[in-house]
């Protein structure tokens, strides 16, 4: 190389360049992981086509626009299994990665800001949303899924579960080891799944128990989904509620207890 | 730029619980140089570099890069600095001229891509991800994503470590053409050949403080005197050479026929000894000059070895 190809220029890319780039880079990278299309994609793509053609648990199926299917109860819960899977899951698991391979290290040398990164991270979970919603609707809909209400109560639900999910995902990736955060957000992914209204719903459980899980962030996001999704109620101000303070919560805990390195 | 300096440490203290790792320790770095941080593991050369680069708040002390304090004005420092991690750094899944392009993409005018790519080969790389690729390899990529967005100061933590001795070339040729084209290096190793080969300005790192600084000739001048040998027939008269021999010189017949000449070794004192060795009809065999290496000056500094 000639004399002077090193010749110091030193400057910061644009901020929204930086972002968007950091965005593009971290959805091709969630793309790529053979793993975490297992959880966004693959998982509710099949809970949504068996439990919808096979009978293994009986659904209420009744919608305000009379007598339903099953695919009208199972929409609303795999979609906001769909937002659990990428803003919690998917994200504490190669967060965790990140900070183990010093790549937030790394990248905390570089221009774009801290909170830089974290806006390129959510970016990078609503497209990811974006491209999941769009299949599983596309699936629903050649089920014969029938939905109702008002959709921008849908897209609230949408933004406050993947607030709320985002916050307990990165304080988990942020305070545990990679590999305890592997364990415990698929062991969380499989008992929310289970016990979070998405598939079973929630009367199946005692009273109690039911009382519960009714505060837990998935079955917030799926009964208030199906509220509006299936019983075409307006806006599901008590499940919103829930979803907030659990956003608050954990996006307060992740922000004062994240280590970088 | 000559008088200027890029890192102006004075008193730094860092502890990790009761540990000190960097205990008083003062460092001034020139602009435009490459400086060697040199030390065995533990010393506290990462923990300075590290403070350098914003990701340590000193207990004590004060620190300025650039002018400016690493942990408070971050935001203006890092644009203009560029960073090798010891490891890592990179995601397990990218391509090696993915991540490149991508910390290139973070900077306003980056390097040409391409052409680093090729320079330090990681052409060979291709499509493997970075989980896959060698140690050689990643240790190149991450040289080449400190310094692709064109820095003033580029911190480089221990870069040759566990490179074969082409890659290591590779590197310190580098460096060099950094250092040509006016930018600052500071390296920690703790290879003495690399420090003596590469740096203008060397810094011993013992037990978290700075136990010794210089070029490499000074800390070679100015420790132990350095040698020459020779042997020739035994009983030759060694006050006659001291005699020719500088003032500040030593001789002696170690064992029969086996002679020892110490001082400032050189041309000029060599050339005294082959001349008294012709008058005396001496042919000096062997004769050999050992220079005083930074290893030798390491070892009397701290009694120990460099790589234990």
């Amino acid at each position: 190389m000639i004399a002077g190809t090193y010749a110091p220029k030193p400057g910061a890319a644009p901020l929204p360049r930086m972002i968007a780039a950091q965005a593009a880079l971290e959805t091709k990278m969630l793309l790529r992981n053979g793993e975490q299309l297992l959880l966004t994609v693959v998982i509710p793509t099949l809970l949504l086509v068996l439990f919808s053609a096979v009978d293994i648990v009986s659904v209420p199926t009744k919608t305000a626009g009379g007598e339903g299917k099953a695919v009208d109860f199972l929409t609303p819960g795999i979609l906001a299994l769909a937002v659990m899977s990428t803003a919690f899951t998917g994200q504490a698991i190669a967060t965790g990665f990140e900070r183990r391979y010093g790549v937030l290290k790394r990248l905390g040398a570089s221009p774009l800001p801290r909170w830089g990164l974290m806006a390129a991270k959510t970016l990078s979970v609503l497209v990811t949303e974006v491209l999941q919603i769009a299949l599983l609707t596309a699936i629903a809909f050649a089920l014969g899924w029938s939905p109702h209400g008002n959709p921008l109560a849908v897209l609230l639900l949408l933004v406050l579960g993947t607030a709320a999910f985002s916050g307990l995902g990165l304080l988990m990736a942020g305070t545990l080891k990679a590999e305890a955060t592997l364990a415990a957000a698929n062991l969380v992914f499989l008992l929310l799944l289970v016990g979070g209204g998405v598939i079973v719903p929630l009367d199946k459980f005692p009273g109690g128990v039911e009382a519960a899980l009714g505060l837990l962030p998935i079955s917030a996001l799926s009964d208030g989904l199906r509220d509006v999704l299936q019983d075409g109620a307006s806006m599901p101000w008590g499940d919103l509620g829930i979803l907030a303070v659990w956003a608050v919560l954990g996006l307060g805990a992740a922000a004062r207890f994240f280590r970088w390195e | 730029m000559g008088n200027e300096s890029v890192v102006q440490a004075v008193g730094l203290v860092k502890r990790y619980g009761t540990k000190t790792a960097v205990d008083g320790l003062d460092l001034e770095v020139r602009a435009g140089a490459v400086t060697a941080v040199l030390g065995p593991n533990g010393a506290g050369k990462t923990t300075t570099i590290e403070t350098c680069e914003g990701y340590r708040r000193p207990d004590a002390g004060e620190i300025r890069v650039l002018g400016l304090d690493p942990v408070r004005q971050a935001a203006a420092l890092r644009p203009r600095i560029g960073v090798m991690l010891q490891s890592g750094g990179v995601y397990s899944g990218a391509r090696a001229d993915e991540m490149l392009r991508h910390v290139a993409k973070l900077h306003a005018h980056p390097l040409d891509v391409d052409a680093l790519i090729e320079r330090l080969g990681l052409d060979s790389c291709g499509r493997t991800t970075y989980r896959r690729l060698s140690g050689g390899q990643q240790q190149r990529l991450a040289l080449a994503m400190a310094v692709v967005g064109r820095p003033e100061l580029v911190f480089l933590d221990e870069p040759t470590a566990g490179l074969d001795p082409q890659a290591r070339r590779a590197t310190w040729s580098l460096v060099r053409d950094l250092r040509r084209d006016g930018v600052s290096v500071i390296l920690t190793t703790h290879h003495m050949d690399e420090a003596e080969e590469l740096a203008d300005d060397v810094a011993i790192i013992d037990a978290g403080k700075v136990i010794a600084r210089g070029t490499p000739e000074e800390l070679c001048r100015g420790g132990a005197e350095n040698t020459l040998r020779f042997t020739g027939r035994p009983g030759l008269d060694v006050a006659s050479l001291l005699k020719a021999l500088p003032p500040d010189s030593a001789a002696a017949e170690l064992t029969p026929g086996a002679y020892r000449v110490s001082g400032t070794v050189d041309p000029q004192l060599l050339a005294t000894v082959t001349s008294w060795c012709a008058q005396h009809g001496v042919m000096p065999d062997r004769i050999s000059v050992e220079r005083h290496t930074l290893e030798d000056v390491f070892l009397e500094l701290t009694g120990k070895e460099l790589r234990g």
